[in-house]
């Protein structure tokens, strides 16, 4: 189905869509971290880029965030190239690494405000709308401590807050969920989409939670090796896969098949070889800790 | 005390009412080409002044070295007059030298924090803000430079306190605060471009504390140029802490300095810092 999905996203404007990436590629030295990747998430999608460790998620969205340099014609972010016009590209993004990040050093409000002015909020609104961007996040009680003094899960809606604050049109969080408590997660996700319910923004997300991939994604594609391997609705991957472990024999009584077993189908059972080495284990447990 | 019946926000189990996030639907206006250096720069010393009113104790801890300084060698000099001053106590010639070194030790660690950040994760996020990199390293630049600046004038009380005559000319101490801010720009400058090339922090902190000394021996923080042997009077012209210092002990000794030069290197320096530090930030961001 890759090739279709490719090509399609090819002929439609890129500029109808949040983002497009044709043929993405980036190599650290001789690992090819993303090697051909075709995408095109839709405006107002919640996209959710699934993978195994070292599939490539982070390295593919670290080249949409302009973090790492792309030739020209590979990215699209509302039409606009990141090889080209990289502020364009950043003025629409929020950001939410797959590290936990914030300065330590200073308090909750402050971290926003940081960002409220590095996005040009107007002086006149900035303190509202930080307050907004606090208090959408439920955070509004803990906004004058220091961030140093935050747990996993409110450091990571601080983030969120930081992100919301400048009206981003495409959201982009790398595995926001990481190291969060079931409750927090789903704060997490009940913070995005209300705010997304108000301003129809575009959310990108990875993560490594079948069951939140399949209850709050729109579309998901599959990555492995630095490509997709499967793209679709959740329950259309897991129909697919359903429908061929019949047509391969499988008894209709067996129990349909989850997202989980589509993700196990794709990336293979186990570890393979190429993914999840030292590097990408130490970089999801570092994640894992409150603060680097 | 006003509690609104209507709409107690906190306690609200709605993450987000209706009302409550209507600022954060509009993305806000880019700011013209040119207004958006001096916000940056505005933005990050901000931060730097938040964080110092946070916690103070490096204030007072980074006061205590030139307390020495001033303390130990300044009177003990002053008494054995083995330095030609020309005419002036020796505590008083080297109060410049030591506010200028106070500053630059300040400056140097902003390598290491922008390391610091990049590890922390803190860098990433705002090089995905619109903020171009040189308007970030000019940001850290001048944030270093209020730092500095904080810091100097703890030595100077602490100098005045000592004895050191020193002048309260208001627009001569303008000048010294001009002096202080480009200082420490440049060096700071300095290590974030070292932090470019080595890109870890333990490399940089071995880095920073072989420079720092030679930086500040090469100078003419301690003794004048004139006592220098020939090789460190090369040293000395080409060392941009020695500009800073004659300005420093113009404006603040009223000796004979040439302010001119000193500002014009002074600002050169912070230009080249500037642009260097830029060209790398990209190298740690990846
Ligand atoms: N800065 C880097 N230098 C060298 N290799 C890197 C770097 N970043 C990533 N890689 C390599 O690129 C591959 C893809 O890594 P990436 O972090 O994009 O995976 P991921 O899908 O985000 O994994 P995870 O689920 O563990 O976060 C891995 O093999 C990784 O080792
Ligand atoms: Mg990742």
């Amino acid at each position: 189905m890759t090739p279709d999905t490719a090509g399609a996203a090819a002929e439609r404007a890129a500029a109808d869509d949040a983002v497009t990436c044709t043929g993405l590629a980036h190599a650290f030295g001789g690992t090819k971290a993303v090697d051909g990747l075709d995408l095109a998430v839709g405006p107002g999608e919640v996209f959710g880029l699934l993978g195994p460790n070292g599939a490539g998620k982070t390295t593919a969205i670290r080249c949409i965030t302009t973090l790492l340099p792309v030739p020209a014609g590979m990215v699209r972010v509302f039409g606009h190239d990141p090889a080209r016009d990289r502020m364009a590209v950043r003025r629409l993004l929020g950001y939410v690494p797959q590290q936990l990040s914030a300065d330590a050093a200073l308090t909750g409000r402050e971290n926003v405000t940081l960002f409220a002015r590095v996005f040009d909020v107007p002086r006149r609104e900035r303190a509202a709308r930080v307050a907004q961007a606090l208090a959408a996040v439920d955070l509004t009680d803990a906004a004058d401590r220091l961030a140093k003094t935050y747990s996993g899960g409110m450091i990571r809606r601080l983030e969120l807050a930081q992100a919301l604050v400048s009206a981003p049109r495409l959201l982009i969080l790398d595995e926001p969920t990481i190291g969060l408590d079931p409750i927090a997660r789903t704060g997490v996700w009940e913070h995005i989409n209300a705010v997304r319910a108000a301003t129809g923004m575009t959310v990108l997300v990875t993560t490594h939670y079948m069951d939140e991939a399949d209850q709050y994604c729109d579309r998901v594609g599959l990555m492995h090796r630095g490509r997709i391997r499967a793209l679709g609705t959740p329950a259309e991957l897991r129909q697919g896969l359903g429908e061929r472990r019949r047509a391969q024999g499988a008894p209709a009584t067996d129990p349909p098949p989850t997202l989980e077993d589509v993700f196990r189908d794709v990336a293979g059972s186990g570890l393979d070889d190429t993914s999840g080495d030292f590097r990408d284990v130490r970089s999801t447990r570092r994640t894992a800790h409150r603060l680097g | 005390m006003s509690e609104a019946p209507a709409a107690p926000p906190t306690v609200s189990a709605e993450p987000a009412g209706e009302s409550g996030i209507g600022l954060l639907v509009r993305p806000p206006r880019p700011r013209a080409g040119w207004r958006l250096l001096p916000a940056r720069v505005a933005a990050m010393c901000a931060v730097e002044l938040q964080k110092l009113r946070h916690d103070r104790t490096e204030l007072y801890t980074r006061a205590v070295q030139p307390a020495l300084w001033l303390l130990i060698f300044g009177q003990t000099f002053t008494r054995i007059r083995a330095i030609p001053t020309g005419g002036i106590p020796y505590i008083d010639f080297m109060a410049p030298g030591i506010i200028a070194q106070s500053a630059m030790f300040i400056a140097i660690f902003y390598g290491i924090q922008i390391i610091w950040e990049r590890d922390a994760g803190v860098l990433n996020k705002l090089l995905v803000t619109p903020t171009p990199r040189s308007a970030l390293v000019t940001g850290k630049a001048f944030a270093a430079g209020v730092k500095s600046l904080i810091q100097a004038i703890v030595v100077i009380v602490i100098a005045a306190l000592l004895g050191v005559a020193l002048t309260w000319n208001p627009l001569r101490l303008l000048g010294v605060a001009a002096a202080v801010i480009l200082g420490s720009a440049f060096f700071s400058c300095l290590s974030m471009t070292i932090a470019g090339i080595v890109l870890s922090r333990d490399r940089l902190m071995g880095i920073g504390q072989a420079i720092t000394m030679p930086l500040f021996f090469g100078s003419n923080a301690l003794y004048p140029v004139a006592v220098m042997p020939g090789w460190l009077q090369a040293v000395s012209k080409a060392n941009p802490l020695s500009y800073q210092v004659d300005a420093l002990r113009g404006l603040l000794l009223g000796t004979s300095a040439h302010l001119a030069l000193d500002f014009v290197v002074l600002v050169v320096a912070a230009a080249l810092g500037i642009t260097a530090a830029s060209g790398l930030l990209g190298r740690l961001a990846r």
